[in-house]
């Protein structure tokens, strides 16, 4: 639907007042592309300048002697909080949060999405509104009850270790970060998988009860093979969302040696002790950064889907 | 919970049919079994938690929670922050940075992104080049964005010098020390996150619009300008919708971008609502004012989502 460059209207100084118009669209175009590409910029080319060259240089000059150090400095060696062993640690901390929490929430959002589609039952709109609902509440509003919920468990586990050696990972920030990003995912989860599967063929499911597949079965042979592009979108997401969580993770893992990555990373910045290394914070910023914009630079269809998918009920 | 026992009741031929098996019996229950710990946990969760944060908010929790009800006193305290404005509450910031910060992020949001959208829709060369750097922020953190911008606005680093480097020694930018400006340097960086997508979200509108309705209109003499504001904008109202919930769900949500760029601002003065209620609760042991606040928060929240949300679940009755 492009309407400036349709020849209908030209008069006669048509094809210079087109070409002017072109040069003004392409020219906004770039301007707004520098806007958004200069904070990446500028933050990529610090991290690889010396301190020196910081304070006396331009902040958009190229370095003139590109060095890793400061990468090298975020990764093994930058003060986070009293520690000073980088932000390798915390790196992984958001792994190991990360992986299971993607997992879980996102295979039980394709069961959910199945049976709220495929094996309705009276009441299930309610059910799926309610699921639906808890995707958009503050979480402020649920972040002191986790917090007194979360603490009791902490306090059982270390009864229990105490009683048996072992506390079943009760206690472990890792594993209540893990909990809360599976519970408090679970409703956009079903949302995706939901809005997906209510476009497939209920008829092929219908087929196969008739020949006597049960329930997992017609999941595992006809519903997952036709779900790959709904769980690469889904898995994307709950990744971008879950490693940039902040609220949750400064509530509940705020301090100590589990922290993820976001809350070392704004624990790095905002160290007041000594010197500020600005080249060291924007490595470490650039790591926080890289999973996801890894991601985004892969699969980035995938991700707006996602996106949109999360914003307009499809 | 209830709709599992009322299904199985609903469903009489298996009592009747003395020969169906147990295993029969639990294949009609499976689905429901399955969607039920999902259910059970958003049920206590969130429900329950929500009704917890109500409770406590009616208690006089201070440094750890208190289940003696003493009334609404939080909530009166919070209403006479309202009009605290000299010196102006924490209360009275936070809602007065809401009001700036939700106002300006989702006007400039809407319109950036529907400028960008109708640019980008021109046949433009290079569109697939273009699209993902306009998108790229939203796949960022707010706290990666509030460090880059938190650089990128300091004064003695950032923009200013680089301008007084460059010969405009008069330039002046210190909105992000300034306690009654740095409200808008979140908003720079809000808007600069999330204006891409919005751009995204218009853009799909646009490809959406049938081509046959700007052919007609062409036909008909209209000019390029009242092509737009007469037929493709009013087409987008179900986008301009979307985006607005997106946004305001977003703006509300807003926390980490404050911590982030501006660690609060001089003096708290970059407070949104969120903040407050994280500050109260967790670290000044006003647990009953944290938790009104967040009250107050669910409950704007769910005046612009539930109805929305009613709409288009209602849409589908099949």
């Amino acid at each position: 639907m492009s309407v400036i460059a349709t020849p209908a209207r030209q008069s006669t100084g048509g094809i210079s007042a087109r070409t002017v118009n072109r040069v003004v669209i392409y020219g906004l175009l770039a301007l707004f592309a520098l806007f958004y590409l200069m904070p990446l910029f500028v933050m990529l080319v610090t991290s690889f300048k010396t301190m020196d060259e910081i304070q006396n240089g331009n902040m958009l000059a190229l370095p003139q002697a590109p060095t890793f150090e400061p990468w090298l400095k975020a990764w093994g060696e930058t003060c986070v909080g009293l520690t000073c062993a980088g932000i390798k640690g915390y790196f992984w901390n958001s792994i190991k949060m990360v992986v299971p929490a993607v997992l879980i929430s996102t295979l039980l959002g394709a069961l959910n999405g199945y049976v709220l589609t495929k094996w309705r039952f009276r009441g299930h709109t309610l059910v799926f509104g309610l699921m639906l609902f808890a995707c958009f509440i503050p979480f402020q509003s649920v972040l002191l009850p986790m917090a007194t919920i979360l603490g009791s468990l902490g306090r059982f586990g270390v009864t229990l270790r105490n009683a048996t050696g072992l506390s079943f990972g009760l206690g472990n920030p890792t594993v209540n970060l893990v909990f809360v990003h599976v519970v408090y995912g679970l409703g956009f989860t079903t949302l995706f998988f939901r809005n997906y599967y209510e476009a497939f063929p209920t008829e092929l499911v219908k087929a196969a009860q008739v020949d006597g597949a049960s329930f997992f079965q017609i999941f595992r042979r006809i519903m997952l093979p036709n779900s790959m592009p709904i769980f690469v979108v889904t898995v994307i997401y709950q990744f971008t969302n879950i490693w940039n969580d902040f609220l949750f993770a400064s509530a509940y893992a705020g301090t100590g040696d589990a922290m993820p990555m976001t809350v070392a990373l704004n624990n790095v910045v905002n160290t007041s002790t000594g010197v500020v290394e600005y080249n060291v914070n924007m490595a470490a910023a650039m790591i926080a950064a890289l999973p996801t914009l890894l991601v985004y630079v892969v699969a980035g269809r995938y991700f707006v889907r996602g996106l949109m998918a999360g914003a307009v009920k499809g | 919970m209830t709709t599992v026992a009322t299904q199985i009741k609903l469903t009489p031929e298996h009592n009747a049919r003395p020969g169906a098996s147990m295993r029969s019996r639990l294949q009609d229950a499976l689905p429901k079994l399955v969607l039920a710990p999902s259910f059970a946990i958003t049920v206590v969760f969130v429900y329950g938690f929500i009704l917890w944060t109500v409770y406590l908010s009616f208690t006089n929790s201070k440094t750890f929670p208190s289940y003696a009800i003493t009334g609404s006193r939080a909530y009166q305290r919070l209403w006479r922050w309202t009009f605290e404005s000299d010196p102006p509450s924490s209360w009275y910031t936070s809602i007065t940075n809401m009001g700036i910060f939700g106002f300006l992020y989702i006007f400039i949001c809407l319109a950036l992104g529907l400028f960008l959208a109708i640019l980008l829709d021109q046949k433009i060369r290079g569109e697939g080049m273009l699209r993902p750097i306009y998108l790229y922020p939203m796949a960022l953190s707010f706290i990666v964005t509030g460090v880059a911008w938190k650089w990128f606005l300091d004064p003695g680093l950032g923009l200013e010098q680089t301008l007084h480097q460059w010969g405009w020694t008069s330039f002046h930018f210190d909105w992000i020390k300034n306690k009654d400006f740095v409200i808008y340097t979140v908003v720079i960086a809000g808007v600069w996150q999330a204006s891409g997508f919005i751009m995204a979200m218009f853009l799909a509108g646009l490809r959406g619009i049938d081509g046959e309705i700007m052919k007609a209109a062409q036909i008909d003499g209209a000019t390029t300008f009242q092509l737009y504001r007469r037929i493709v904008i009013p087409l987008l109202r179900p986008v301009f919708l979307s985006a607005f919930i997106v946004l305001a769900h977003l703006a509300i949500k807003s926390y980490d971008l404050v911590v982030a760029l501006t660690s609060g601002g001089p003096g708290g003065s970059a407070w949104l609502p969120s903040n407050f209620m994280y500050e109260y609760t967790f670290k000044r042991n006003e647990m009953a004012v944290g938790s009104a606040s967040a009250v107050i928060m669910l409950m704007t929240i769910t005046a612009i989502i539930v109805p929305y949300l009613y709409s288009e679940l209602r849409e589908k009755p099949r």
